[in-house]
């Protein structure tokens, strides 16, 4: 059987994130915690291919208890089961450290074929967390997969975004995927998948739970530190060109244009 | 290292609850609480009015000897033989970190068949090239990348190593700094030296770009960091300046390669190599309807440009996703973006602010993209964007 992990996050709703005027901080009162949206699109796509070669779809989180919330809704979606690593060792947690701790607990699940990961979490963007599981679990990882074309005796054959436009790529499995906005639409939780969802059991993994050495998670296994944390400058107030026509305004602004030499 | 809470001493007035930018402070029983999820950032320390807040940096044990790790390398990312942008951007960038710390720089080179590239390397700053050739590097592959640039790093130990935030350089990257243990900061926009520490401070922005962080990589090497094209400006290259080109043999065998590229489905390059554009011209649903965007691909075409799209519009299947600009879509920073028909919505906003010059074309007045617009034109698109056509050709066609 198909064993497939989704790593997923729960992240503030970073479109919903506000600027304080005043204060010039971040305002959190209020916002939403959500599954990372490209998270769903990974989970979307697990279940598309449960659906057409069989198997188990896990959902894998590591954050606080309230994650469970995020987990809830991707068993709600029709994930299989969904585990959980909290423990205040993995705090503070860098991509590295959290890398780490994953990986340690997909180790634990035993035989893996297939992790899919979003391309990135929306608060903090790094696109680094899926590859470095695949180098700590030593596998096959293509990123930005933009379409799932088929599994082939152990080959899996993607479209993989690129500049340029698509690679077509077959690689080896396991395998670990990370995946964008366009693979597909996932779906939205029946009533019945919600109340099975709230039946299930979700197990808590804490740092007795899995095989990891302590100087590797939380801040002790984090490499990068953050320095300051500050709001951007918004831009100066630009210029907001008067004509009576937008033909007139369209001749302004390409006298612009030469002046800054763009044209 | 931890930040802390000296319960006595905190009035509860909750001002640290507000500026923590990862909501990692709970007020509990009216004590300020730090939980999980604080990545030690410092930033409650300051606004503590009782200075109830310490962070109190412990030390770690590190194998690594840092002095062991000298020079400034930058990845040269080439793509059928052809050296990107963000490759020579970094160069120029990387030559004032190196010249700051007194130490060389160097340009990476890996493929097939590219030798041609080293000689630019150097007439664009490199005091030396190691160059890594084979035909298992016709294209790239994370396996063979990976063993090739950590090779690179164990064998000759640079302190700081700069690359491309392109698709393969955020692929490659933070493989690489997972397999030599180290710290990577991706997508940065900026870079500079650290004056406490002499480390590279490393600035990038988070939440969708409503927070910039600085971010060190202080016990462990090489410093790695991911960096956004288009956020430095190439030098002009000098042929007359001299360096040395290090060939290093590929130690990468054939059953390493677990990946095979099977073919490429090029989408029309200009249209779509957005990261790498210096002209964007944008539409969004104010565009009206899809056949509208022939107004958008003209417009980009005169310009010598490429064609981006907000959320809306492909969601509303005008625009392939491929060409969506924004925090779900591409990353951009050209020097200048056009926003016709767009409005702003900070998620657009995520990916296209670090623009140089931004310009708005909207009917509504109120729409937040004039209020990061350098030149803004309340009217309609539909009216504009031809009569700018129309004079862009006349001053083209007087030059």
């Amino acid at each position: 059987m198909m064993e497939i992990v989704v790593c997923i996050k729960q992240v503030p709703d970073t479109t919903e994130v506000k600027i304080d005027p005043v204060t010039n901080t971040l305002i959190r009162q209020g916002v939403p915690s959500i599954v990372n949206p490209f998270d769903k699109n990974a989970l979307e796509a697990a279940l598309q291919l449960r659906t057409q070669y069989g198997g188990k779809v896990t959902v894998l989180s590591m954050g606080p208890m309230q994650t469970k919330e995020a987990l809830k809704e991707c068993l709600a979606m029709g994930a299989d089961e969904a585990i959980l690593m909290s423990d205040r060792a993995f705090g503070g947690s860098d991509t590295l450290a959290t890398s780490n701790a994953l990986a340690a607990g997909i180790q634990k699940m035993g035989k893996v074929d297939i992790i899919i990961c979003g391309k990135q979490a929306i608060d903090g963007d790094t696109a680094q967390v899926g590859p470095e599981i695949a180098e700590h679990l030593d596998l096959t990882q293509v990123t930005y997969v933009a379409k799932i074309e088929s599994i082939d005796n152990a080959t899996i054959r993607v479209q993989r975004e690129h500049e340029e436009g698509y690679e077509v790529i077959d690689a080896q499995m396991p395998v670990l995927l990370t995946v964008v906005k366009s693979i597909n639409e996932p779906r939205t939780p029946t009533v019945k998948g919600l109340m099975k969802a709230n039946r299930k059991e979700i197990p808590v993994w804490t740092v007795d739970d899995i095989v990891v050495k302590a100087s590797a998670i939380g801040l002790k296994g984090s490499p990068t530190q953050v320095r300051r944390i500050f709001t951007p400058e918004r831009r100066v107030q630009g210029e907001l060109i008067q004509a009576d026509t937008g033909r007139e305004a369209a001749g302004i602004l390409v006298q612009r244009l030469v002046g800054l030499k763009i044209i | 290292m931890a930040v802390e809470v000296k319960k006595e001493e905190c009035i509860g007035c909750s001002a640290c609850v507000s500026v923590c930018p990862f909501g990692a402070i709970v007020m509990e029983e009216d004590k300020a609480v730090i939980t999980d999820a604080c990545t030690v950032c410092g930033a409650c320390v300051d606004t503590c009015p009782v200075g109830a807040i310490t962070l109190t940096v412990e030390k770690k044990e590190i194998a690594m000897n840092k002095e062991d790790y000298k020079g400034v390398w930058v990845y040269i990312e080439q793509f059928e033989g052809a050296a990107r942008n963000v490759g020579y951007e970094l160069l120029n960038e990387g030559r004032k970190l190196a010249d700051g710390v007194k130490q060389e720089l160097a340009a990476i080179i890996i493929g097939d068949d590219v030798d041609h590239l080293t000689k630019e390397a150097i007439a664009r700053g490199a005091d030396k090239v190691y160059l890594v050739e084979g035909p298992e590097f016709k294209h790239f592959s994370t396996d063979a990348y990976t063993i090739t640039l950590t090779d690179l790093i164990n064998t000759y130990k640079p302190a700081v190593i700069l690359m491309g935030a392109t698709t393969d350089g955020r692929d490659l990257g933070p493989r690489v700094a997972c397999r030599v243990t180290t710290g990577l900061t991706a997508d940065c926009t900026n870079l500079g030296i650290d004056e406490a520490t002499g480390l590279v401070a490393w600035t990038r922005p988070a939440f969708g770009g409503n927070i910039m962080a600085t971010i060190l990589c202080p016990d462990h090497r090489p410093q790695m960091g991911t960096i956004r094209p288009n956020v430095f400006k190439k030098a002009e290259p000098n042929f007359s300046l001299t360096g040395e080109v290090i060939k290093v043999a590929s130690k990468v065998k054939e059953t390493d390669i677990r990946t095979r590229l099977i073919d490429i489905i090029k989408v029309s390059t200009v249209a779509c190599n957005l990261e790498e554009a210096e002209i964007i011209v944008s539409g969004g649903r104010g565009m009206g309807k899809p056949e509208n965007f022939a107004l958008i691909e003209e417009l980009a075409s005169v310009l010598g440009g490429a064609v981006g799209s907000s959320r809306a519009a492909v969601d509303a299947g005008w625009m392939p996703a491929i060409q969506q600009v924004g925090q779900t879509g591409k990353t951009v920073g050209p020097t200048v973006y056009f926003a016709c028909g767009i409005s702003g919505a900070i998620q657009h906003v995520a990916g296209m602010s670090s623009s140089d010059i931004v310009i708005a074309i909207n009917k509504d007045p109120e729409a937040n993209i004039f209020k990061l617009a350098n030149y803004g034109i309340v009217g309609d698109v539909l009216e504009v964007i031809p009569a700018l056509i129309e004079e862009i050709k006349k001053v083209k066609a007087a030059q």
